[in-house]
């Protein structure tokens, strides 16, 4: 299979055999990270840019150590949210970047849809969304798929639990896409506050109850709460969300004995998971931040090397 | 100076005329519309033969902003009646939210000079409803009327206030200028980006409801129904604001409404690709509001077509789609746009002429919207078989964004006359200098 993509900006339009190809590529790329010398020189010479308008530590320097294993040159750039008000357009920095020749320019904004105009801008960089607003997050989920299939085979016919702020949720977004592409039934739980209209139109269940939505779950992904939400109505206080939604050891029995519990970190200790969980046997976390690498390794070979 | 024109089909629903006759402009009003009116020897005067042309009344967009005063970038009271009368529009209102808001007699008059200087499309200033638009403070009505100013408007702003828009509501009635209500609940559509609906779920764009709008149009019809004063709803979106609307109607309560084109042809599914172009509020909505505006249209629970002409420089909208401004232009595609509406039979050629000329100079009384012998000579002519595709570097208009770029529509203004003088032409005119 060849990878026919010049940018990555969200799961919705994939096809299966496209994700699992991905997952193979990344399946494949993860044996490096465990060498004594991790590095190889795929991507010597290419120039990747990390353009990020909102802090983030784990995508961030996952990216960075991915382009690094590969020998391509990384350069992250941090721009400050007062820049976007006072400073340099979006379509600005864009044609900087590009007279500067990189091959790869990842992008992290708080507006969705920001990375769409630089895929459309520049004619021969690839831009990969690393979460655009509430819009996609397609790393994420790719990783997630990759854990879920490294750890049970498959996807298909899954039962899968996403729990909490779907509505503000680009990690629902592009799980929801990926994950219903890839024949797993979705069932979501959240405050009715963030439980975005219509969204069962996307081939969901929408739950009002935790205890239904993880009823028999193979896997659990918990979603983070911004707990600055309170401060909207969004939710009224953090001891009754948790009372509703954590994750605690009494949930976690309604799902399957095997089951996987996830989340895309960073992880609020008792507020959507209980410590005993995050910490636990079921817990997969911190192999989602392991395969995290891999998987971005995967899509900047794919995009400039694979070729 | 005499203009004849010869052998179009005039349209007039307010004497209920659809025939081909001949008219006679004579020192800038109607004076005369005839089977045949021959050409005097000895005089000058000037014959315009509109064969297979359409001649309705002269087109009038009750809802433009202007950016004059304040936004000269985006658009002055000279290019924005420029784009009006190449759009076929001979009369226009601009609403208030200029910089500085026309809340005051100096704001409405130096507007009037500007339009005055202009001479293109009249220009009719719609004045605040609130000192700033902030909705707590009444401007001084009679004295903006006293100016010029034909209705007042906090358009842009709603008035949160109900206590403040019933008093507007109750003294604008005395003076008898009347209120044009943008309705929208900002507790409700705070933060919202486009309609709430499937599309916004999936861009993760935050939603405005449909609530937003017609909680506060229900207000409003509460407000007039209660103290039995008119209220005039500016561009109504939902369905659920038509059925509020109709069923006031239907008892008798003094409320007109106007859509606007973009309303009844396009869904906010357009949005997909985050084109800035496609924002504006109240937001593109869903098929069935669509559909239900239409509805409306038909039955004549909305009483105008306006084009909420809110013109936006690249600074506004080439940013990201959360950052970009609201608004688009539309004084260059209402028309076209509106035509549709014939092609689908939702309204007659007369009934879309009565929404977008008869209706609005009623609603707002001002002159026009007749083509009854001694009024102005403010004509429209439109060839309804013109093929165009929009490409809106060729705009009259400062700005650039509208979402009709690269349509293909069929029918368009093609002769402009105000005061009886040609200030648009596409038409090859014999002997005559335009």
């Amino acid at each position: 299979m060849k990878f026919e993509r010049k940018d990555i900006l969200g799961l919705k339009d994939y096809s299966r055999d496209e994700i699992n190809f991905i997952l193979d590529t990344a399946e494949s790329l993860k044996e490096i990270s465990t060498r004594k010398i991790k590095k190889v020189p795929t991507l010597r010479g290419k120039t990747v840019i990390s353009l990020f308008y909102e802090p983030s530590t784990r995508t961030r320097t996952s990216f960075e150590i991915a382009a690094k294993r590969l020998s391509a040159d990384a350069v992250n750039i941090t721009a400050s949210a007062s820049s976007v008000v006072k400073g340099e357009t979006l379509i600005d920095t864009a044609r900087n970047l590009e007279s500067m020749n990189p091959d790869i320019i990842i992008m992290r904004h708080s507006a969705a849809g920001a990375p769409h105009i630089l895929a459309r801008l520049l004619k021969h960089q690839s831009i990969i969304n690393a979460g655009d607003g509430a819009h996609e997050h397609p790393t994420q989920s790719l990783l997630d798929m990759m854990t879920i299939r490294e750890k049970r085979g498959k996807i298909d016919g899954l039962r899968v639990a996403l729990i909490g702020d779907i509505a503000h949720s680009r990690v629902a977004r592009s799980n929801i896409y990926g994950l219903t592409i890839m024949g797993a039934e979705v069932a979501l739980c959240g405050p009715a506050m963030m439980m975005p209209r219509e969204i069962d139109k996307m081939g969901v269940t929408v739950h009002n109850r935790m205890e239904e939505a993880i009823r028999d779950a193979d896997i659990i992904m918990m979603l983070r709460i911004q707990l600055e939400r309170q401060k909207n109505n969004m939710f009224p206080s953090v001891r009754e969300y948790a009372k509703l939604y954590c994750l605690t050891p009494d949930r976690v029995k309604m799902a399957k004995k095997n089951v996987l519990v996830m989340h895309p970190g960073p992880i609020n200790r008792g507020v959507e998971i209980d410590p005993q969980i995050a910490d636990g046997p079921y817990s997969v976390i911190l192999e989602q931040v392991t395969n995290g690498v891999a998987l971005r390794m995967a899509l900047l070979y794919l995009l400039a090397g694979g070729k | 100076m005499r203009l004849l024109l010869k052998g179009g089909r005039i349209i007039d629903p307010s004497q209920n005329m659809d025939a081909t006759m001949d008219l006679l402009i004579e020192k800038g009003t109607v004076s005369r519309i005839a089977t045949t009116i021959p050409e005097r020897k000895g005089e000058k005067t000037a014959v315009i033969d509109l064969t297979g042309m359409i001649l309705t009344p002269g087109l009038i967009d009750m809802h433009t902003h202007l950016r004059e005063p304040g936004h000269e970038y985006k658009e002055t009271v000279q290019t924005g009646s420029e784009a009006a009368v190449a759009g076929g529009f001979t009369s226009i209102a601009c609403m208030a939210n200029t910089e500085p808001i026309n809340d005051n007699r100096s704001v409405t008059e130096f507007i009037l000079r500007q339009a005055q200087a202009a001479g293109m499309a009249r220009v009719y200033p719609v004045a605040a409803v609130s000192k700033g638009e902030q909705g707590k403070f009444l401007t001084e009505f009679a004295d903006l009327k006293d100016a010029g100013a034909v209705a007042l408007s906090d358009d842009g702003n709603p008035v949160m206030d109900s206590r403040l828009m019933r008093n507007a509501l109750e003294y604008a009635s005395s003076l008898g200028i009347p209120i044009i209500s943008h309705c929208e609940d900002t507790n409700l559509s705070a933060g919202g980006q486009m309609n709430e609906g499937y599309t916004s779920t999936e861009l993760g764009l935050q939603g405005i409801p449909n609530t937003a709008e017609h909680i506060m149009i229900a207000r409003d019809i509460a407000l007039a129904e209660f103290s039995n004063v008119s209220v005039h709803i500016a561009h109504v979106s939902t369905a659920e604001s038509v059925r509020i609307i109709r069923e006031a109607k239907k008892r008798g309560v003094m409320v007109t409404a106007e859509t606007a084109p973009h309303y009844f042809t396009l869904t906010d599914e357009a949005l997909k690709e985050f084109s800035t172009n496609y924002k504006m509020y109240p937001p593109l909505r869903k098929n069935e509001d669509v559909e239900a505006i239409k509805e409306g249209l038909k039955d004549g629970t909305i009483d105008a077509i306006a084009s909420d002409h809110a013109p936006h420089s690249s600074i506004e909208k080439d940013v990201e789609f959360e950052y970009a401004a609201n608004g688009i232009i539309g004084l260059e595609t209402s028309l076209s746009a509106s035509l549709i509406l014939v092609k689908e039979n939702v309204l007659s050629l007369s009934q879309l002429i009565e929404k977008m000329s008869t209706n609005p100079s009623g609603i707002l009384k001002i002159p026009g919207g007749t083509l009854k012998a001694g009024s102005n000579a403010d004509i429209t002519v439109i060839d309804l078989q013109k093929k165009w595709i929009v490409k809106a570097d060729t705009f009259r208009s400062k700005s650039r964004n509208t979402p009709f770029e690269g349509r293909k529509f069929r029918g368009r203004a093609v002769l402009t006359i105000v005061g009886g003088n040609v200030k648009y032409s596409i038409l090859s005119l014999p002997g005559r200098k335009i």
